[in-house]
């Protein structure tokens, strides 16, 4: 059975307690995109400051739980300086870990040098993997990366092919 | 009515679920605000009708379909008297309140409500009172207004004639599902009829918990869910006066509803049946049946003085055990107040509180409570809420508040 420490560890309330990156953006040049979570109230937005087809900065605000608001922590982390094709497929990474089945999790993403998936690295990422064993809290964790995507899509940037 | 006190270790012998163990831990079921545990009379009494005496009801003329339907008439009979409902065939079976308002809403709305029209809400309605109402003001333009709470948590009734002028209908709850609050409701019936509009009563958490009679309280639309009061789900009804059901018209068109159907029209059946399309949930009225005897037996009052007390004590012990690091959004006293504790950690969201008492066995819901106006109201996202009910005892409070300040120690900062 999912023990507690399994969805709490200790990196996501880390980030909970000290979330990175909070903060605003002056709009425009940065891009500001709202995401929402109809189900429980949580709500992110994101300032996103994208140039020359590069994430250069992101600052996050809103309110949630803390599984929402260290997974857009992480989220804010992991992205700042990626390319936007590099961003979207950390955002399909991460929306790949949350629908592996809980019976395929334990050895799926260990990796020799970190946890890797379809060969991206996750990084701290990784500790969002025990939310698969809770699923009603998957919408709190990958509210970040919907709105992440929706926000590179209203930013105007290239769709990859 | 009955003066005994409710022997709370009989009532929960009497609820199978209450035995089972989760996360290795005795089960605490602190959620019945948003669907109540089921005796074993009522499993019973579904049982024995789909193993004895099943079939659809008003149609076959042979020996179990005249069983079936005067079980489900039966039915009808005994939530009517538990009610208060003068005559059986003022009392519509319907899903539950939600269908209840719909209902109003589609037939008598249609009928009677046109742009410019008043309804007046509440500031802590459910979702099944507003949106119904939303749905009509979209296509036929009417005005909603909405009474305000005052800053103890009950409804500000001192602009209640102004907000009611020119009103044709004022819908409100007999008691919040967020907060606690019981309403006065036959004040506000009058006030409604005083201003010349009707009065309809969401009675989905008064109904489990009150003995409850629509005559007394002088409504004209009164309406309860079965799966809050220890029957089964999909299985409600809506009490209305007689001239208002016999006036209004059919709602969902189907079989059973009609008098007679031919190519260029129909004739719609005698109330209740008039809105009653399609096979009913046939057993699970007969459910509800059985949960309002069972409630009947327990005493209604005896079910009200035991909630209120447990409340009292859970009051008591949230404060003398977090004092002013957890906030009540409901009136801190038992005066006109049920079983519903609305509470919320200044720093910690009602899902991760949610998540961690749930590892102690203890069952309580977090979020919006199907009630997103009145958190706009509070000015919080969500609130973590612990309802109390008749197999509920002071064990259940105390695993709450050990629970809690588990959660509290693990989110600290």
């Amino acid at each position: 059975m999912a023990g507690l420490e399994d969805l709490y560890r200790e990196i996501i309330l880390d980030h909970y307690r000290a979330p990175r990156n909070r903060g605003e953006l002056p709009v425009p040049p940065a891009h500001q995109v709202e995401g929402y979570n109809p189900l429980c109230g949580d709500e992110i937005v994101l300032y996103l400051d994208i140039d020359d087809g590069v994430v250069r900065d992101v600052r996050t605000g809103g309110q949630g739980c803390s599984i929402s608001q260290a997974s857009t922590s992480m989220m804010s982390a992991a992205v700042k300086g990626l390319r936007i094709e590099e961003a979207r497929q950390l955002i399909r990474t991460f929306k790949a870990l949350m629908s592996i089945h809980e019976s395929k999790l334990e050895g799926e993403t260990d990796g020799e040098d970190g946890a890797t998936l379809d060969g991206v690295r996750l990084g701290d990422l990784e500790a969002l993997q025990g939310v698969v064993k809770f699923p009603v809290r998957i919408k709190c964790a990958t509210l970040a990366w919907n709105t992440l995507e929706q926000g590179l899509d209203e930013a105007g940037q290239p769709q990859p092919a | 009515m009955s003066a005994a006190p409710l022997d709370v270790a009989r009532v929960q012998a009497d609820f199978p679920i209450l035995k089972r163990q989760v996360h290795g831990q005795r089960l605490v079921y602190l959620d019945s605000a948003s669907s109540s545990q089921k005796p074993t009379a009522v499993l019973e009494a579904m049982d024995h009708l789909y193993r004895e005496s099943y079939a659809n009801v008003h149609r076959g003329v042979y020996a179990i379909a005249e069983e079936a339907t005067a079980a489900y008439e039966g039915a009808r009979a005994r939530v009517a008297s538990f009610l208060g409902v003068p005559s059986p065939s003022e009392l519509v079976f319907t899903r539950n309140v939600t269908e209840a308002i719909n209902l109003v809403a589609q037939s008598w709305g249609h009928a009677n409500l046109h742009e410019g029209d008043v309804v007046v809400l509440t500031d802590l309605e459910h979702h099944a009172n507003i949106v119904p109402w939303h749905i009509l003001a979209a296509e036929r333009g009417i005005e909603l207004r909405w009474v305000p709470l005052t800053e103890d948590y009950r409804l500000d009734v001192s602009h209640l004639d102004a907000l009611l002028d020119g009103a044709k209908l004022f819908a409100f709850s007999a008691a919040s599902n967020v907060l606690g609050t019981l309403n006065d409701v036959a004040l506000l019936a009058d006030a409604a009829h005083a201003a010349g509009a009707l009065a309809l009563v969401d009675a989905a958490q008064f109904a489990p918990h009150r003995r409850l009679d629509v005559t007394e309280w002088g409504a004209d639309f009164v309406g309860v869910t079965g799966h809050k009061m220890l029957g089964p789900t999909a299985i409600g009804a809506l009490w209305a006066r007689p001239e208002l059901l016999d006036t209004m018209p059919p709602f969902l068109g189907g079989g059973e509803m009609i008098r007679d159907v031919s190519r260029d029209g129909f004739t719609p059946n005698e109330v209740p049946w008039k809105f009653e399309a399609g096979t009913m949930p046939i057993a699970e009225a007969v459910g509800l049946g059985a949960a309002v005897d069972y409630l009947e037996a327990l005493g209604m009052d005896a079910v009200a003085t035991h909630e209120t007390d447990l409340t009292a004590y859970a009051l008591r012990a949230l404060e003398d055990r977090f004092g002013d690091r957890l906030a009540i959004y409901g009136p801190r006293t038992t005066e006109r107040r049920g079983a519903t504790i609305s509470f919320l950690f200044e720093g910690i969201h009602a899902h991760d509180i949610s998540q961690v008492v749930d590892e102690h066995g203890v069952c309580v819901r977090a979020g919006h409570h199907c009630a997103k106006p009145l958190m706009r109201v509070l000015g919080v996202p969500a609130t973590t809420r612990a309802s109390f009910y008749v197999y509920n005892d002071e064990s259940d409070v105390d695993a709450l508040v050990e629970a809690l300040a588990a959660a509290e120690r693990f989110f600290a900062i």
